[in-house]
């Protein structure tokens, strides 16, 4: 059994890779419809939207292809359809998407392979960031950043920030137990007690950006389609 | 030149458009939705009261550009940028030449800049030859993202991108701003990456790379880059009209490029007609760092605006500077907790 809700709960898994936030909370989806069962279960229509008409187009793609394979992964779903509108690349996309082409399918001749390398770096900005988040919530405890060092996940106490990065952590397949070490680099190895102040300095470089690029595009969404949709809010 | 409580800034506005994108000059829909997207980040940035009109947005008059830079916008020198788009505008969005006739009315209001693009080979060779002969080149706008045909786009390490900047350093053409876009051939790969300015700031140390809105989106990126090649700018088009609705980004934004470059290497730019240079320059100069921030990203003094707003685009291309608007304080050497980047000599 479908409903609307589960479709919504299935965008929501969906994250904008270079804003780390998922495209429901951002107002990507314009339109989320589930219409009667058939004979091979429920419909759904999805419509997405992009704060500019010429925003990167694999990162569009990416977006597209994501919600289409949440969606395809709920149970009890026929056919299922995600539209990007408004976009200078929406027909190929969506093309691509529909016919599981790939995006080097969708881009014939434009691309040299597919998105998992783009996805994994922008999967380790975002991990960085999640990392200066913690670890600033500790050193406005009083710690100073060589305290780190030796902090383990398990050390850090509950909150949407340690989520949020163990989450980050595990999809990159890097260690997110309570044992693994708090501060690493992006390949999950510990960072030496001297090389903590440069690790975090740069990651808050790496936060202001992704927080920055999240404003930016938010509001450019707002000044092209006024109001947030009602799914939105 | 902009005076306020006793200080004077000369203003150099390092990134200024003269373009046509009205209806009759765009050749497709990728016009029609390239000058849209201009407009809302117009729209969305600017005190509403210098929000235009969408049709005075795709086309202003040469008296428009005069008035908001220099009647009203206290600009001293104002850098024309091409960028051309030939794929999207039937005469182009705004070329060298459409800067030239402007500039050659006013020669002592502004610069021109020309463009050159690598997938033209040889014979775009011979044209940089005489679009610098010309214009007097000083510096060149690059758009990597340019569409060309099937190609969406360059690289500045390509083959024959290193060739065209060996022309420029022969033709005395040290200014190579860039400027990323969302699409690069190959498309699977980030298209603003940051990545190749590092490779041409390497292999050519006598050339300037100034980066246009500091590599944003990829802000961590350009920071990186630039702590290490001290031949390479933050231009602030883009980035400075966040002043307006976002302050607190702003001064993150500002502080981190401080941080990471110091205040010598950072360069004010309206991106005009975007936005106007006025009201940027009258909050430029009534900003400062939110008291929450100072412990992290400290104050911004006059001689550091003065530097960003004018001073070192002054120094790139050698504009006379009058008395009272040049630097009081010794240059800041850069220690321990600004990047490893140089100081740069008066």
């Amino acid at each position: 059994m479908t409903d609307r809700a589960a479709v919504w709960d299935a965008l929501g898994t969906v994250r904008d890779p270079e804003l780390d936030r998922p495209i429901t909370d951002l107002g990507f989806v314009t339109e989320a419809v589930v219409t009667d069962e058939g004979a091979g279960g429920a419909d759904v229509r999805v419509r997405l939207r992009l704060p500019t008409y010429f925003c990167a187009p694999n990162f569009a793609y990416l977006m597209v292809a994501d919600a289409y394979d949440a969606l395809r992964a709920l149970g009890g779903v026929g056919d299922v359809q995600v539209r990007l509108e408004d976009h200078f690349a929406a027909e190929e996309i969506n093309g691509g998407v529909a016919e599981r082409a790939g995006f080097g399918g969708a881009f014939p001749g434009q691309a040299t392979g597919e998105l998992a390398e783009l996805r994994r770096t922008f999967r380790r900005k975002a991990h960085t960031a999640c990392l200066e988040r913690v670890c600033r919530k500790l050193l406005a405890t009083g710690l100073a950043a060589e305290d780190l060092a030796g902090l383990h996940i398990g050390d850090v106490p509950e909150s949407a920030e340690r989520t949020a990065l163990v989450r980050r952590r595990a999809e990159l397949g890097l260690p997110a137990g309570p044992d693994a070490p708090l501060v690493v680099g992006d390949d999950g190895a510990p960072v030496p007690v001297g090389g903590v102040a440069a690790r975090l300095r740069f990651a808050m470089a790496v936060r202001v950006s992704i927080d920055g690029n999240a404003g930016w595009c938010g509001g450019l969404l707002r000044t092209r389609y006024g109001t947030p949709t009602e799914d939105a809010t | 030149m902009y005076t306020k409580d006793g200080e004077s800034y000369f203003v150099v506005d390092s990134h200024v458009h003269f373009w046509d994108a009205s209806p009759a000059n765009q050749a497709n829909r990728y016009g029609k939705g390239f000058i849209e997207c201009f407009y809302d980040y117009s729209r969305n940035l600017s005190p509403a009261e210098w929000v235009w009109p969408l049709e005075k947005f795709e086309k202003y008059s040469e008296a428009d550009l005069l008035h908001d830079l220099f009647e009203t916008g206290y600009v001293d020198k104002a850098i024309f940028q091409p960028t051309y788009l030939s794929d999207f505008y039937v005469n182009g969005f705004n070329t060298t030449e459409d800067d030239g006739a402007i500039a050659e009315k006013h020669p002592d209001k502004f610069i021109v800049n020309g463009a050159f693009d690598p997938r033209d080979g040889e014979a775009g060779l011979d044209r940089l030859d005489a679009l610098a002969e010309r214009w007097n080149l000083r510096g060149v706008k690059l758009y990597t993202a340019e569409w060309k045909g099937e190609s969406k786009g360059w690289k500045l390490s390509d083959d024959w991108s290193y060739r065209y900047l060996e022309r420029c350093e022969r033709l005395g053409i040290t200014n190579i701003h860039v400027h990323k876009g969302p699409t690069i051939y190959p498309l699977n790969r980030d298209a603003f990456d940051v990545a190749d300015v590092d490779d041409v700031a390497t292999a050519f140390p006598n050339l300037n790379f100034i980066v246009e809105h500091c590599g944003l989106p990829r802000l961590e990126d350009f920071c990186w880059i630039a702590t290490q090649e001290p031949n390479v700018y933050g231009g602030l088009a883009v980035a400075m009209p966040f002043i307006h609705t976002r302050p607190r980004y702003f001064a993150q934004v500002i502080g981190e490029l401080l941080y990471w470059l110091d205040e010598n290497r950072l360069t004010f730019a309206s991106d005009y007609a975007i936005w106007s240079p006025k009201w940027l320059v009258e909050a430029f100069v009534d900003f400062q760092i939110p008291e929450d921030m100072q412990s992290e990203y400290g104050v911004l003094t006059p001689d550091v605006k003065r530097k960003i707003l004018g001073l070192n685009a002054a120094k790139l291309y050698d504009i006379e500077v009058p008395a009272q608007a040049r630097a009081r304080a010794e240059p800041v050497v850069s220690g321990e907790a600004v990047g490893s980047a140089p100081e740069v000599p008066a």
